[in-house]
């Protein structure tokens, strides 16, 4: 008999299976995913809901659909768990903020339709930094989510709950979104695979939008063989989101190859290895040199302009969110703080600023003074169009440097996780998605896996290639994690512990 | 360096009312991000033309079919405050004869 621990530590081709084989039901992997969570998450605090009756009726649907040969593909009776970013109908979404806490939406995102569609079990909402603004998950309204190799450590951000659910086994995908690297940074601290695909590949139908010409949504999971499924299923072109693309959505799976023959692989030059951490450079050359052995071929490339990446995300996200967040204006739903008394000419306005005051956490209200402050008159041209003209220049660089190669290989962020409460200078916060930031303003895929340890912290491996280039990514994942035994490792349930 | 009234006149555009304190941190935050983001300056773009998203979208048009909409209940439910089925917000007008 296989412990619950170690049902909910299978991949998802194990799974399934065990599943076709009738050797366990969707209801016991259910059961052993909510043992890990009843088990492990007073001390990471991944979720911020857990739907375990919703869980246990759908997993029992999807142990009928097998028994009478009406399953709906490989995600049929899989647990996951979703970023609280995703509307869910009758469940309560909060973005990790104060603003919208006791929302309940009233119908579902479009990915998350489909993978309902597709028969996965949803264990339950998990935490992120208040509305995806934060690399940490420390800005949550609802408190920080500790890393499961150390909860005294940050699981990363925004995705922090995703990445940490799948980690300790709560789970085996979830869904979380990626604006600047909220998916990649956080799979990279804690030691799982994160994708972010290509702008335009995912719906964005609802999913509460941050800055809607960066956001995307992608899978977070314990290897890239399990990345590939959740992709095929939440991919495609929606009629509710104009800027989903037409693209044929391949059998991601079908792309898997044993070696990277024939495969084009570059180091930017100005992803300097010997200015990072020892451990974190010895690690990205180590992988570097893995590809070369699985055949892939080393091409030297320059990503000039990715230097300034970083200060034109921080004009152009903020901007689109100070936009996008006008919504919350305590009246149609969330959080209303002021009066109604009638009368003064300022009293909508008043009820408006006091609720956006009092709504919105510290770090929200800087994104939004930023964005307000680049978009006002006089500093437009300064600010907002100089950013946009640097975005052609870092997305130039990109298109020149996929002429030469098909991925480029990188550090997923610039240190490991660090602790909870270290880093309280918002400026250093932002400088730990360096790394990741450009992908989104170019609107490539990008996908972080791992690659080694540090002191007992994972550590990520950044892989970015061309638009719509995801079944190149993750066939050069999937070789690389076929060589190598990084995605395997677990964090031990009995290590250090707050409290 | 931006002055406390700027940062003031910017809270007020984004409709944020913040304590004293909280706008003076946020004044020396703005200016700490603000100066890393100066080096853009440096970067030549005379001849650069501005990207607001990454493809090249054209207006995306469906036919105009009327479909069932939401019903109003659903869409007020999470409202902090209706009336008559209709989301109540305070008086930005005087109504007719109250006066004053």
């Amino acid at each position: 008999m296989t412990a619950p621990s170690d049902l909910a530590f299978l991949s998802l081709h194990e799974a399934q299976t065990l599943l076709a084989r009738g050797a366990v039901s969707s209801l016991d992997l259910t059961e052993a995913c909510l043992e890990c969570i009843a088990a492990a998450d007073p001390a990471i605090h991944a979720f911020l809901t857990v739907t375990a009756d919703l869980a246990r009726t759908q997993a029992r649907a999807s142990d009928v659909r097998r028994a009478v040969g009406t399953l709906r593909g490989p995600l049929d009776g899989i647990p996951m768990s979703l970023k609280d970013m995703l509307l869910t109908e009758g469940i309560a979404t909060t973005a990790g903020s104060r603003i919208l806490e006791g929302f309940v939406p009233p119908y579902n995102g479009t990915v998350v339709q489909r993978l309902l569609d597709a028969g996965a079990v949803l264990l339950g909402k998990v935490n992120q930094d208040e509305f995806a603004m934060g690399s940490s998950t420390e800005t949550s309204a609802f408190g920080p989510t500790g890393n499961p190799w150390d909860t005294t450590r940050v699981p990363g951000g925004s995705s922090g709950g995703s990445a940490a659910a799948v980690a300790a086994g709560m789970g085996y995908f979830s869904l979380g979104t990626d604006t600047g690297g909220s998916i990649r940074q956080p799979a990279a601290l804690c030691g799982i695979a994160g994708l972010k695909p290509t702008y335009g590949r995912v719906s964005r139908f609802g999913v509460i939008a941050f800055a809607s010409s960066l956001d995307q949504i992608g899978p977070l999971a314990r290897s890239v063989a399990d990345l590939a499924p959740v992709l095929g299923v939440i991919a495609g072109l929606d009629p509710l989101d104009s800027t989903s693309q037409p693209v044929p959505v391949p059998d991601y799976a079908a792309a898997f190859t044993p070696d990277l023959r024939g495969l084009r692989v570059g180091v930017p030059r100005e992803y300097i290895l010997d200015r990072l951490p020892p451990a974190i450079g010895a690690a990205i050359q180590a992988a570097v040199a893995q590809f070369q052995t699985l055949g892939a071929t080393l091409h030297e490339v320059s990503l000039p302009y990715s230097e300034y990446a970083l200060a034109a995300y921080y004009i152009i996200a903020p901007a689109e969110a100070s936009a996008n967040l006008a919504r919350y204006d305590g009246v149609k739903y969330g959080l209303r703080v002021g009066s109604m008394g009638r009368g003064a000419d300022s009293a909508g306005a008043d009820l408006m600023s006091r609720t956006r005051g009092a709504g919105f956490g510290s770090e929200v209200q800087r994104r939004i003074m930023l964005g307000t402050y680049g978009l006002s008159s006089g500093y437009y041209d300064a600010y907002y169009k100089k950013a946009q003209q640097v975005r052609t220049l870092v997305a130039q660089d990109f298109a020149q440097a996929f002429e030469r190669v098909d991925i480029l290989l990188g550090p997923t962020t610039p240190t490991t996780a660090f602790c909870v409460g270290e880093v309280s200078d918002p400026l250093q916060m932002y400088l730990m998605d360096v790394y990741t930031i450009p992908a989104n303003l170019a609107g490539i895929c990008g996908l972080s896996i791992p690659c080694g340890f540090a002191d007992g912290l994972p550590i990520g491996l950044h892989l970015q290639a061309r638009p719509f280039a995801e079944p190149t990514l993750l066939r050069a994942g999937y070789a690389y994690e076929q060589a190598t035994d990084w995605h395997l490792r677990r964090p031990d349930p009995a290590v250090k512990h707050k409290a | 360096m931006l002055t406390p009234e700027e940062v003031a006149h910017v809270a007020r555009l984004a409709r944020l009312e913040l304590a004293p304190d909280a706008l003076d941190l946020m004044g020396r935050q703005l200016t700490a991000v603000l100066g890393h983001i100066d080096m853009l300056n440096a970067v030549d773009t005379s001849a650069v033309s501005p990207t607001a998203q990454v493809f090249d979208l054209r207006d995306v048009l469906r036919p105009d079919q009327a479909r069932p909409p939401f019903p109003p209940e659903l869409m007020l439910a999470n409202a902090p405050s209706v009336s008559d089925g209709l989301f109540k917000v305070p008086a930005v007008l005087e109504a007719a004869g109250d006066g004053s």
